[in-house]
């Protein structure tokens, strides 16, 4: 990863507003920002270590652990809410064996939380590897849970 | 062979619009993927080009083909347009959305587009701006300033190098406006900013457009490259956010452009003067920009025509939540809330009786039905303690529990705060903690709702972004034996809270998350455990 990152920089530029695209770029990569990476990422854009941190952290997007192989984003937002979410949520934590917010301990599924996806009169609603699915009931969920057993 | 129509909406996608789309592709049929119409319960909606115009089947899915291609189908529409939901409508910024190939130049240009640009480069920049004011614009994003003073001060800064900037962060829960837009009619966001860009002498914009919305981010991409040689010498780049509400707070957004914490920044300097890389900006959301072609080519005045009060023109109403008929209605301000949660919206999708609507995001107020008389417009909206903001409402039936909403709304302020000012960062993590404290004492002295709903309990008790981490040791680190846990001490606590944050916060992030915690406790008491409705009785 550490050449990826020069060469990115190279291809796109190495000025501060560079960053988050590179970040973007190597959450699309690896699927994750190993805190290893911090120093490189540093050097190619002549900021501290320190700073590159810090941005990282602040920004929910920029996970710094392996992400399952499947992701799952349910939205727990006010509109999902209004619509069920909250007992989709407790379903799909049971039905994929995994907490909200955690990779379940084989690595085959994570399930996460998001906070709206712009889907506000079709909820409760998610991101299935990055695909919207809507309207999620029992049954979408029985799709979703085959979906991401493979 | 039939020309057929099918959305390529995120929402629609998300109901199997791309299984429809290949079904009649499979069939033989040209499809044609546009935006969205925007009444979601007719989706997947599949359009079909006749001599009678074009005619809706929907919902439908993959295996209709056949009975919709024979006009036999049971969910036979007839014309969109004249359909109660649209017809009520006065679609000046989403005329072409739900219509057009989104992406199709030649679409785009036979349907008006353009018109707007070529008037405004025919037009000396401060016409441009005349004409802005003159419409009565005001910012749709949610603080509602009038859009021609902002670029009126940009327009008069010194020249050099100044910048056009999207704000299509669109973080409220309910809203999805400015996603429809750019997702089924991107030319005329682009169209607004090239128009911006002639009115103040910028050459350089950014679409800020949030992470969550990888449609958005691939469509404006994909329009700001075909179009480019319109705009010229105007360059445009799309910049994705990264899940940061606050992101969405003009200035943590030109941070954050910039490669930096998305922490809000001390006004003034205003980013009209000091914006982006320090130099003049203009900052504007999605419909603000949106809205400009229009008022261009169809003159100010027609667009000011519209409207209520100092709210002139149409605002894109975002029907959410639990609601029979959600989806995007465009009306002129004025009209009454109770008209677009019953009329239009037709109620809850539940069948249950509407409790309470949220307007304006995570920031705004909740109403009781009783307040359904006041009309769509920023000042009604203030004066009774609310907002308008960017226009969502998210409706709730009556299993909702409003002290959970209340919690919620302090849940994610904790969540989503930049962190720079302490009434947020600190006071909204007192803020669950109290509402904690409220709730358990509610639900051991008088278990108040009769229906508990299955899975409330655990609604928003547990976030990822808090478990375990800082809020979760922080929240009882007080000793609960040295502090006075009654329902009435603790609702005490809670509204001088409030106020701290209200009038101690740098942005409306801390300073707005009063609005729905108040507005649940003055309108909703019953579910933080008092015994009568104060405001309702008042009434
Ligand atoms: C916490 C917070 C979040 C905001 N989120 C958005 C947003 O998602 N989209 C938006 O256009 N404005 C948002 N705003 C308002 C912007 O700060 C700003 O008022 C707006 O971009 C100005 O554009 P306008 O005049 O066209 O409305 C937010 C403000 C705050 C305090
Ligand atoms: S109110 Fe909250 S989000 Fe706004 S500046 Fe202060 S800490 Fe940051």
């Amino acid at each position: 990863m550490e050449d990826f990152v020069t060469e990115w920089t190279a291809r796109h530029g190495a000025t501060r507003d560079r960053l988050l695209p590179l970040l973007h770029a190597m959450l699309e990569e690896a699927g994750y920002i190993d805190d290893a990476l911090v120093p490189a990422i540093a050097r190619a854009l002549n900021l501290s270590r320190a700073d590159v941190h810090g941005v990282i952290t602040f920004y929910h997007d920029f996970r710094r652990t392996a992400p399952g192989r499947h992701v799952v984003k349910l939205c727990r937002a006010e509109s999902c809410q209004a619509r069920g979410g909250a007992a989709i949520e407790a379903a799909a934590a049971k039905r994929l064996g995994v907490a909200m917010g955690e990779v379940r301990a084989d690595g085959q599924v994570a399930l996460e939380p998001v906070y709206c996806l712009g889907l506000c009169a079709i909820g409760p609603n998610a991101l299935v590897d990055g695909r919207p699915v809507g309207r999620i009931d029992a049954a979408v969920l029985e799709r979703i849970a085959l979906e991401v057993a493979a | 062979m039939s020309r057929v129509f099918v959305s390529r909406d995120m929402a629609s996608v998300a109901l199997g619009a791309d299984d429809v789309a290949r079904a009649f592709a499979a069939a033989g049929c040209q499809v044609v993927r546009t935006g969205s119409r925007g009444l979601f319960n007719i989706e997947p909606l599949v359009e079909v080009e006749t001599e009678e115009g074009r005619i809706g089947f929907g919902p439908v899915g993959p295996a209709d083909v056949a009975a919709v291609l024979d006009g036999s189908h049971a969910n036979r529409l007839g014309r969109i347009e004249d359909l109660p939901f649209f017809a009520g409508q006065q679609r000046f910024t989403f005329a072409r959305c739900g219509i057009i190939d989104p992406v199709d130049l030649n679409d785009y240009a036979a349907h008006g587009g353009w018109l707007g640009l070529e008037k405004a480069r025919a037009l000396a920049p401060q016409q441009v701006v005349d004409a802005v004011k003159a419409s009565g614009l005001r910012g749709r994003g949610g603080a509602g300033f009038p859009t021609g003073i902002k670029w009126q001060t940009v327009l008069d800064a010194p020249a050099g190098d100044k910048f056009i900037v999207c704000n299509a962060d669109e973080g409220d829960s309910g809203t999805f406006a400015d996603r429809m837009l750019m997702e089924g009619d991107p030319y005329c966001l682009i169209e607004g900013m090239a128009i911006a860009a002639h009115a103040v002498g910028a050459g350089h914009g950014y679409i800020y457009i949030r992470s969550e919305y990888p449609f958005c981010v691939a469509t404006m991409r994909a329009a700001i490259e075909a179009s480019a040689h319109l705009v010229a010498p105007f360059v445009l780049e799309v910049r994705e956010g990264a899940g940061a509400y606050v992101c969405g707070e003009e200035t943590a957004l030109l941070d954050s452009i910039e490669g930096k914490r998305g922490q809000v920044r001390a006004k003034p300097p205003l980013p009209a003067l000091q914006g982006l890389f320090g130099r003049p900006t203009v900052i504007n959301n999605v419909l603000s920009l949106a809205a400009v072609p229009f008022i261009l080519s169809e003159g100010a005045e027609a667009y000011a025509a519209v409207g209520f009060g100092r709210s002139r023109g149409t605002m894109p109403v975002q029907l959410a939540g639990n609601v029979r008929h959600g989806g995007l209605y465009e009306i002129g301000f004025g009209i009454t809330l109770g008209e677009l949660v019953n009329e239009i919206g037709g109620g809850t999708a539940s069948g249950r009786p509407v409790r309470a609507v949220q307007v304006g995001g995570p920031l705004g107020a909740y109403f009781p039905p009783s307040m359904f008389h006041l009309p769509f417009d920023y000042e009604a909206f203030a004066q009774a303690g609310g907002l308008i903001g960017h226009a969502g409402i998210t409706v709730f039936d009556d299993s909702v529990d409003m002290a959970h909403m209340a919690r919620f709304a302090m849940e994610f302020c904790a969540a989503e705060s930049c962190g720079k000012c302490t009434p947020c960062r600190i006071g909204s993590t007192r803020g669950v903690e109290i509402m904690d404290r409220i709730i358990a004492e509610r639900d051991i002295t008088a278990p108040v709702r009769p229906e508990p709903v299955e899975g409330r309990a655990r609604a928003s008790t547990s976030s990822a972004r808090t478990e375990g981490g800082y809020l979760g040791k922080a929240l009882y680190s007080r000793a609960p034996d040295r502090i006075d846990v009654s329902i009435e001490a603790q609702t005490n606590l809670l509204r001088d809270l409030a106020d701290t944050m209200k009038y101690g916060s740098l942005c409306a992030l801390g300073g707005f998350t009063p609005y729905p915690v108040l507005s649940a406790l003055d309108h909703f008491p019953e579910d933080f455990g008092a015994s009568a409705p104060v405001k309702e009785a008042a009434e």
